[in-house]
């Protein structure tokens, strides 16, 4: 009987709250600077031409034409350059996978139990030290969500700064969502599409009882629940909607499937994927239903994304749907490729602004950050990118990546070597 | 193929097994033999039936040849366009002039013919058609799954005796998306479980119903090598199981290829006799040894590939490029001494072991030590955006302080590409004489918003973007893949 081996979840709960309230509240080490100058984009305003961005000690105090810097204040000369919120990846593996395929650099997937892993909080087991975290944050990225997956709900994710520092310092907020799959039976340990909704619904009405009949399941009073306590306590939590399901669906009935089901246990839901988006974009944006999507994606590549094409997230934005824009699923070493991703869905339409928006405040928002970084304003935490023109084009380059106000710019393991071996004649082996 | 490739081979061999218990087509075809039929009345014996040339072999033999024909196509001017030749300095307000097929003017001062179409290249760009020498479509078609997992004949290490063009599928719906991404040739090569893989073979993106009507006529075969860890995984149980593994599997391959060479060459010289056996593996192999394959190897690490150097050395062949070059940058001196391309991504890595050095400054740190670099993609999506990783290696070198122009980045992914393939005298530069094979694009091809608007093979014009209805759509797309019209935004 898997409730006789459960214990008290009570300091759990505790413990959980506790581990939020440390992650938001940690200060990074904080500095104060000006960026005078620039073409500055908050996104959640117009465009300010020679404008002032005001960090003071970490935060954002006053973004405008018009800023009083106080005297002593470090300056940024951006004049010519573009300014705009560090951008964020919302779907990565950043600090779970170092090398793909070597296994114990890995800690993405969890076992769990019947391929249910809703308890795996991923970023316990998060590498501040990754070397990836560098190039990611060169190219101007200085949040991320990052994710696990596998199975059929792949457990919970976190939002995170890039910075380098200690782990709390990078946690900004977890978690952020619950990861399922609703596009892959097979992944998902079913062999049908039914059957995978079947599983689905099992789990939501365990974790619905389970919730309700709290202290009967702690004296094992309860039936037989699918999974364990732990994975049933996360379920209960999107239930009671304390965290939003990222749904991974890229086939159109897939994705309606997911919305159903969020219409039928009253979750809030996300979809991820979402190559065939574009033909349901306008159920899509009457529910208000978010998708992270990215834009280099023509291909076939499966019978459940026959559709894919790269004017999906101009479509969808133009129906009305919040679109995130992401570098693919789980990226790491090219989570950087955000800005590319960008720039060609601005190819296949989507007007500028919006991808601007697609990169920064619309992830924001959708996983509940919006209040500290995603925009330029005053009371934002200064997580802030200057650019040496348009950020999307390939010959720009981030000359400034500020987190929390913090120059947060290293030599990444790249840079490294491409000093080594640009001197030719320097000795290579000692 | 990068990913879950030892997967892709335990599923396959599971379903030959099961397939190999019951065929149910191999019993279909069986049943006529068995059924009675009435016997004609006068039975004349049929004539000998001449012997195929399937018995015999001989250097350069081609039992697949092409069948492509460029389509009519009348004569064109492209006009104030800025033309990136891939052959000198960009040539801006530049005119080009395609007759038959070929280019046959290029430059600011050039009359246009009186019967030329003419098409209006303000503001936009005209490079060479791009090339991929690094392609896996056809062979790993979409939408993928073991039915079309065609690229690793991973039953044992050492196969030179497949060719991938057996294995392309024309209605990969991949192909029109390479077209429209502006290219006009690639080479389909087998993948990487294997030491020896197998023959590559050069295509042109064009519709067609049969393989054989995108052969590039007269392009020379590729073998396909693998170093390091594809093959050692792939085969740990049975070996090759480590690096030195490898090593001695390419060798010995070598030893007795160079031994069935002499044999044949001898015998073709002096046909006396009846003839060696023929072996298919050997047969390719020897043709690498006769100079008449162009060897592309896939390997990583800079270590790896100075061994492999030698191992050509020691067999007298040489090697036309190492694919994937992860570590080109650390040997460009060596590369560029040997004359081998390094051809490589701009924007991947750290997905293996082999893979963790890589820098996106690559190509422009072998490019500065004198050696070709190319870009590539191994992949489907990234073959179709090119120019768009040439652009990120251009100023991920200019960051490292590498003086480089853009004249210098468009020919990684076309000129440089034609010589990887032997083909530098036809294809990969806009001059006189070369087949007109063109891309115009909507901006420069280095900026992320640039598209191809218009892509030409022999002067034909296979992709509009500007006439949605005409494009490409290949019979698996129809019915299966939502057509979208105009509308497309």
């Amino acid at each position: 009987m898997r409730a006789r081996l459960t214990i008290r979840a009570f300091p759990v709960l505790v413990v959980l709250a506790w581990l939020a309230a440390t992650m938001t509240a940690l200060p990074a080490v904080a500095q104060s600077v000006a960026i005078t100058g620039g073409k500055v984009f908050p996104v959640s305003g117009p465009p300010i031409d020679n404008a002032t961005v005001l960090i003071i000690d970490g935060k954002i105090t006053a973004v405008g034409s018009n800023v009083a810097v106080p005297a002593g204040t470090a300056r940024i000369d951006a004049r010519g350059h573009w300014v705009t919120p560090g951008l964020i990846n919302a779907s990565t593996r950043l600090g779970l996978v170092e090398i793909a395929m070597v296994d114990d650099t890995n800690d993405a997937s969890a076992r769990g139990d019947r391929q249910v892993s809703a308890g795996f909080r991923s970023w316990e087991g998060l590498n501040p030290a990754s070397v990836l975290w560098g190039p990611a944050r060169n190219a101007g990225i200085t949040s991320v969500v990052s994710l696990p997956g596998g199975g059929l709900i792949g457990g919970q994710a976190a939002l995170v700064d890039t910075m380098d520092t200690g782990r709390p310092g990078l946690v900004r907020k977890a978690p952020v969502a619950m990861v399922a799959n609703f596009g892959e039976p097979a992944a998902g340990g079913t062999q049908a599409r039914g059957e995978l909704l079947m599983r689905l619904r099992e789990l939501f009405d365990d974790a619905r009882v389970f919730a309700a009949r709290r202290e009967a399941f702690e004296n094992a009073g309860t039936r037989a629940f699918a999974v364990g306590r732990v994975h049933l306590e996360a379920l209960a939590a999107v239930l009671a909607g304390r965290m939003p399901m990222l749904a991974s669906a890229d086939r159109a009935t897939d994705i309606e499937a997911a919305l159903d089901l969020a219409a039928e246990y009253k979750f809030r839901v996300i979809i991820q994927g979402g190559a065939e988006a574009w033909q349901v974009a306008d159920r899509l944006a009457k529910s208000g239903v978010p998708v992270l999507t990215g834009a280099l994606d023509s291909i076939p590549a499966s019978f459940a994304s026959l559709g894919a094409r790269q004017e999906n997230a101009a479509i969808l934005r133009k129906a009305g749907v919040p679109v995130v824009l992401i570098a693919e699923q789980g990226e790491t070493f090219r989570a950087r490729t955000l800005r590319q991703h960008a720039g060609n869905a601005v190819a296949y339409g989507l007007p500028w602004d919006d991808a601007l928006r697609a990169v920064t405040l619309a992830p924001a928002e959708v996983f509940g950050v919006a209040d500290s970084v995603g925009s330029l304003q005053a009371g934002r935490d200064g997580n802030v990118v200057v650019w040496d023109g348009d950020p999307f084009e390939f010959a720009t380059r981030a000359t400034h990546v500020l987190i929390r106000g913090r120059d947060a710019r290293t030599a990444s393991r790249e840079e490294l070597l491409i000093e080594r071996y640009k001197k030719r004649d320097a000795p290579r082996t000692p | 193929m990068r990913k879950n490739l030892g997967f892709a081979v335990v599923v396959s061999a599971g379903i030959a097994a099961a397939m190999g218990a019951v065929d149910p087509t191999l019993l279909a075809q069986q049943a006529p033999a068995t059924s009675a039929q009435p016997a004609p009345a006068v039975s004349k014996p049929d004539p000998p039936r001449p012997a195929g040339p399937g018995g015999s072999y001989k250097p350069n033999d081609d039992p697949f040849p092409s069948t492509y024909k460029a389509p009519p196509s009348r004569p064109f001017a492209i006009r104030n366009a800025t033309v990136m030749t891939a052959a000198g300095p960009s040539i801006r307000n530049g005119i080009v002039i395609v007759r038959d097929g070929r280019i046959v003017a290029v430059g600011t001062n050039v009359p246009i013919p009186a019967d030329a179409a003419v098409v209006d290249g303000t503001g936009k760009f005209v490079t060479p058609g791009v090339i991929d020498v690094h392609s896996h479509l056809g062979v790993y078609a979409a939408p993928g799954g073991i039915a079309l997992s065609d690229g690793n004949e991973a039953t044992n290490p050492t196969t030179p005796q497949v060719w991938a063009e057996h294995s392309v599928w024309p209605q990969d719906p991949q192909f029109p998306r390479d077209l429209a991404g502006g290219v006009t040739t690639l080479q389909a090569l087998p993948g990487s479980a294997n030491l020896i893989g197998g023959r590559g073979v050069v295509l042109k993106v064009v519709p067609a119903r049969t393989v054989q009507e995108m052969k590039f006529p007269g392009a020379k075969y590729g073998l396909k090598m693998a170093c390091g860890e594809n093959p050692k995984r792939v085969y740990e149980q049975r070996g090759p199981s480590t690096r030195m593994g490898n090593l001695a599997g390419y060798r010995d391959a070598w030893i007795k290829a160079e031994r069935y060479r002499r044999k044949w060459d001898q015998w073709l010289a002096e046909p006396k006799g009846d003839p060696p056996d023929r072996d298919l593996a050997m047969d390719t192999l020897a043709e690498v040894l006769r100079g008449n394959m162009l060897v592309q190897v896939h390997c990583y690490r800079a270590d790896e590939m100075a061994q492999m150097i030698d191992v050509a050395k020691e067999f007298g062949y040489s090697i036309r490029s190492f694919h994937h070059g992860i570590e080109a940058y650390k040997i460009a001196d060596l590369l560029a001494r040997e004359g081998i391309s390094a051809s490589v991504w701009a924007d991947w890595g750290a997905f293996k072991m082999e893979a963790i050095d890589p820098v996106m400054a690559n190509a422009a740190m072998v490019h500065a030590a004198g050696a070709r670099a190319v870009i590539h993609s191994d992949d489907a999506s990234g073959s179709q955006r090119l120019n768009q990783e040439a652009s990120k290696a251009l100023a991920a070198g200019r960051a490292a302080g590498i003086a480089l122009t853009e004249d210098d980045a468009v020919k990684w992914f076309t000129a440089n590409a034609a010589w990887t393939l032997g083909l530098e005298d036809r294809i990969g530069t806009i001059e006189p004489g070369k087949n007109a094979d063109l891309v115009l694009w909507s901006a420069s091809p280095f900026s992320v918003y640039a598209r191809a608007e218009k892509v030409w093979i022999d002067g034909a014009l296979r992709f509009d973007r500007l006439a949605p209805d005409e494009w490409w759509r290949t019979d698996f797309e129809l019915g299966f893949v939502p057509h979208v019209q105009k509308g497309r935004q």
